[in-house]
């Protein structure tokens, strides 16, 4: 059984007073998610991701299209009782202390009581908020917020974890915390679904991921692949190369930056790279290093990206062609 | 029972259920408020003679808090009519106390205390009061109507009737109507009676007085009372003196010039002193009079 | 039933949450200090002393009734909507149903535990007057049970308006409706004097439409030490029931097509 499946998603927003020209803020989005993988959803601001973990939660409701998580329709409320959301920028109730919004949670999970203070107890120090239980919320700084977010995100021991930006208002040390949770969640055996729009962080957490862009993926796969997938590029340091060699590297497509005494040498995959170390020894010029490089998710994904980023506006404001789709 | 029905009929359940609930809510709702309707009626009723939507669109608009309002507005119509008082320059203000009174048991119909006050100073002449007995007359009748079973409205609207307007005809069945109603005294049918046959005496003025005072719930009403009470007794005991001059003409052929040519011929046994505590004195015109500084003022009994 | 519980649950936690807003709290505290100034007041006016004590003490508590019902209704779901901690719960396994007759009991249980922390300083207040508590002391309370009768359906007119509208609106809207429904009667009656029979039409079905809340204004008669006939009490606990009914099932109806962006 896949943990979430979406078949054609699509959400459009009425725009102006009678609703007459749609706005298209999710397009046909077909995605897999399998058990116990983390899977990133990325894509810049305004992307569809978080519109996409809202329907998925049943909090809006999609034009067409279909979905399910752990084999269950959208409309059968009872998979939200394995099921954590932490939302972004989350808020919670001013009045009520940390505990007792746990306590809280837990009771509409059905959780019995002394179940429920074990685990609100045990959340409370995973997350570093021990300390706070009997404050109010409305006295907690932004990353107190954020963790309590994470924890009631898991007061029901779920087996999908949905994290809607997760990261958003954590300092470094914060981030690392979230990091590791999330891979600890990962060696639990539990689904981790998050969207996010910082790329270094999916690099490092996610198994598999997808690109949002405008409404529609751009790309999805396992992030191995679809970094192999494209061209890696070859560095290699020199020390003090004769200007003539400079030269040399253009008719071979590099390109080359100076740092002092040092060149660093960027060669696309597809040129002869013997032939340039030949080059490079024969003048004379001292090799420092010889690396391959992958290219990073931010590559991918500016290259992904920026293919739609001139004519986007337009096509998003006007949604499918009359005898399209 | 765990586990949810699979949601499409779920929801439609929970939609129909939400459904039939309106709708045989209001139609519940519909037969519920007639059954209200007919409950609250009565004050309908009355709503029709009083002045019907001035007074109701007044007391809509307080949204349930009439009587508060109806307790501020009496406070102000005695205050007004007090000020003058206060001020020190003796006068009382009238313009607009009929006014004020008309609001007040427009909001609160069952104020009785303000009937019975407008009662009196609406009737009374001035300086003492506004010199308005159809005003009067015409607040007491809205009280009765809106507290039919308070015989001593019936009281007052007879007592306008007699005290002021000299009406002995209408005053009679005032009281009789007023003592019939239940807890009446019993003296109100006797004075139906003596009205009647009678007309105005100074024993049944003296005896109508006296019931407002005793039941005066403002110090305004009782201080009035006194006041014409004491005027009453004035007049009674200048009567009584003038047939004792009378008395001394016939006795002794000329008239008297003192009261002590009565005491002294043993027609007084002493000085007698009006109500403010000045001694009685025989006037130029050979009749009894009021001493000087006396603060009797008998123009309240003419 | 686990559907109940959670109701519960919410029920209990709006009624934490209002509780212990700052701004509920003052409005009682000053609810309680005009019930004692009444006390003042009275002495003031001429001959009505026990009257204005009673006029003044239940309209203190019928109008912060009502201010409270109004803030904490609109603070119910429109507030939850902006500020989204509805988030938290919808995701759980939570119907929208179960949320909003949830949170609906949860306010009632806070305008009754109010009123009766009024109703106390009230009471105390009448004997600290009166130095002596009787049976006909207590003819009241009938009033003050009207009072939270038409405070429920207020509540629902809240939630209502907050499922379609933004909580200033909403709060707007309800008091609107609350003073409209004090009208209805003549509404009605300007409908039988015009001569358009459409106009006759219209306001006979504003009134047996919106909440006919005239009737539960019994104040002024209870100053005046009259008694509630029983099957007036029942009628408008009916009333209440039936049109607060209506209420909230009209407003899950809207908020199940609700969206939350």
């Amino acid at each position: 059984m896949l943990a979430i499946e979406t078949k054609d998603l699509t959400k459009d927003y009425g725009v102006g007073f009678w609703k007459k020209r749609p706005r298209r803020v999710l397009d046909g989005l077909s995605i897999q998610v399998e058990k116990s993988e983390v899977f990133g959803l990325l894509g810049p601001n305004g992307a569809g991701k978080s519109t996409t973990l809202k329907i998925l939660l049943r909090l809006i409701f999609p034009t067409s299209g279909s979905a399910r998580i752990l084999g269950k329709e959208l409309d059968d409320t009872s998979a939200h009782a394995r099921i954590g959301f932490l939302p972004e920028n989350p808020s919670f109730y001013d009045n009520l202390t940390a505990e007792e919004f746990l306590n809280y949670a837990g009771e509409l999970f059905s959780l019995p009581a002394a179940e429920r203070r074990r685990r609100a107890a045990r959340l409370l120090a995973q997350v570093g908020l021990e300390g706070a239980r009997d404050v109010q919320v409305r006295k907690f700084s932004k990353g107190m917020v954020q963790r309590l977010g994470i924890a009631q995100a898991l007061i029901n021991d779920p087996e999908l974890v949905f994290l809607d930006e997760p990261m958003s208002g954590l300092d470094p040390l914060g981030r690392r915390e979230v990091r590791d949770l999330i891979l600890d969640l990962k060696q639990e055996g539990k689904t981790v679904f998050f969207s996010t729009h910082i790329l270094s962080d999916a690099e490092m957490l996610c198994d598999r991921v997808a690109i949002l862009h405008l409404g529609r993926m751009q790309g999805c796969g396992e992030l191995k692949e679809m970094l192999e997938m494209d061209v890696a590029k070859t560095e290699i340091m020199i020390q003090s190369p004769p200007p003539e060699l400079l030269e040399g590297f253009k008719a071979h497509g590099g390109a080359w930056v100076r740092t002092g005494e040092r060149v660093r040498v960027e060669i696309p995959s597809g040129s002869d790279v013997s032939a340039v170390l030949g080059m490079i020894l024969q003048s004379g010029a001292e090799v420092v290093s010889v690396n391959a490089v992958k290219i990073s998710l931010e590559d991918y994904f500016m290259e992904q990206v920026g293919k739609d980023a001139r004519i986007a506006p337009e096509k998003a404001a006007v949604g499918p062609a009359k005898g399209e789709r | 029972m765990t586990a949810a029905a699979p949601s499409k009929s779920g929801l439609h359940s929970t939609r129909n259920a939400c459904w039939a609930l309106l709708v045989l809510g209001f139609l519940a709702l519909f037969a519920v408020q007639r059954q209200i309707d007919r409950e609250t009626d009565v004050y309908a009723k009355i709503n029709e003679v009083l002045y019907v939507r001035s007074g109701t669109t007044l007391r809509s608009l307080c949204l349930g808090n009439e009587g508060l309002l109806a307790d501020i507005y009496w406070t102000r119509a005695v205050q007004y009519f007090g000020r003058g008082l206060m001020e020190g320059t003796g006068e009382r203000r009238f313009e607009l106390l009929a006014p004020l009174l008309r609001i007040t048991t427009d909001l609160d119909p069952q104020l009785i205390i303000a009937y019975r006050f407008g009662a009196i100073f609406l009737m009374a002449r001035r300086p003492v009061g506004a010199g308005d007995p159809q005003g009067a007359l015409q607040l007491i009748r809205r009280g009765i109507v809106a507290n039919p079973d308070y015989w001593r409205l019936w009281q007052d609207l007879g007592f306008v009737y007699y005290w002021e307007l000299h009406d002995y005809k209408s005053a009679s069945k005032m009281f009789a109507i007023g003592s019939q109603q239940p807890g009446a005294d019993f003296w109100m049918k006797a004075l139906a009676g003596t009205v009647a046959a009678k007309g105005g005496d100074l024993e049944t003025s003296r005896f109508l007085w006296s019931e407002i005072y005793r039941h005066a719930e403002t110090d305004a009403v009782r201080k009035t009372a006194e006041y014409h009470l004491a005027s009453l007794k004035a007049r009674v005991d200048l009567d009584k003196l003038n047939d004792l001059l009378e008395i001394y003409r016939r006795k002794t052929g000329h008239d008297a010039h003192s009261i002590y040519d009565l005491t002294s011929s043993g027609l007084l046994s002493g000085l007698p002193k009006d109500p403010s505590g000045i001694p009685y004195v025989i006037g130029p015109d050979g009749h009894a009079a009021l001493g000087e500084g006396s603060s009797v003022d008998l123009r309240m009994v003419q | 039933m686990k559907a109940m519980n959670r109701v519960a649950s919410i029920a209990l936690h709006t009624f934490k949450e209002a509780v212990r807003d700052k701004v509920l709290y003052n409005l009682v505290v000053f609810a309680l200090l005009l019930i004692g100034a009444a006390i003042l007041f009275s002495s003031i006016s001429v001959g009505i002393e026990q009257i204005i004590m009673i006029d003044l003490g239940l309209s203190s508590i019928s109008v912060f009734g009502l201010i409270m019902a109004i803030f904490i209704g609109i603070g119910l779901v429109s507030k939850e909507i902006e500020r989204r901690t509805i988030y938290h719960i919808l995701s759980k396994p939570v119907r929208r149903v179960e949320f909003i007759v949830g949170k609906y009991l949860g306010l009632v249980l806070t305008l009754v535990i109010n009123t009766a922390i009024m109703t106390a300083g009230f009471y105390l207040a009448i004997y600290y007057q009166k130095r002596s508590l009787g049976a006909e002391d207590f003819a009241p309370l009938s009033a003050i049970y009207f009072i939270l009768l038409q405070l429920a359906i207020v509540v629902g007119l809240a939630i209502f308006f907050s499922c379609i509208s933004t909580p200033v609106l909403s709060a707007v809207f309800t008091f609107c409706v609350y003073v409209i429904g004090h009208f209805l009667s003549e509404i009605r009656w300007l409908g039988t004097t015009l001569h358009s029979s459409a106009a006759k039409w219209v306001t006979q079905v504003l009134y047996y439409l919106l909440p006919n809340l005239s009737d539960f204004d019994f104040i002024t008669r209870a100053a005046h030490g009259e008694k509630m006939s029983s099957s007036l009490l029942v009628s408008n606990s009916l009333y209440a029931l039936l049109y607060v009914t209506v209420l909230i099932s009209a407003s899950i109806l809207i908020f199940e097509e609700r969206e939350f962006k």
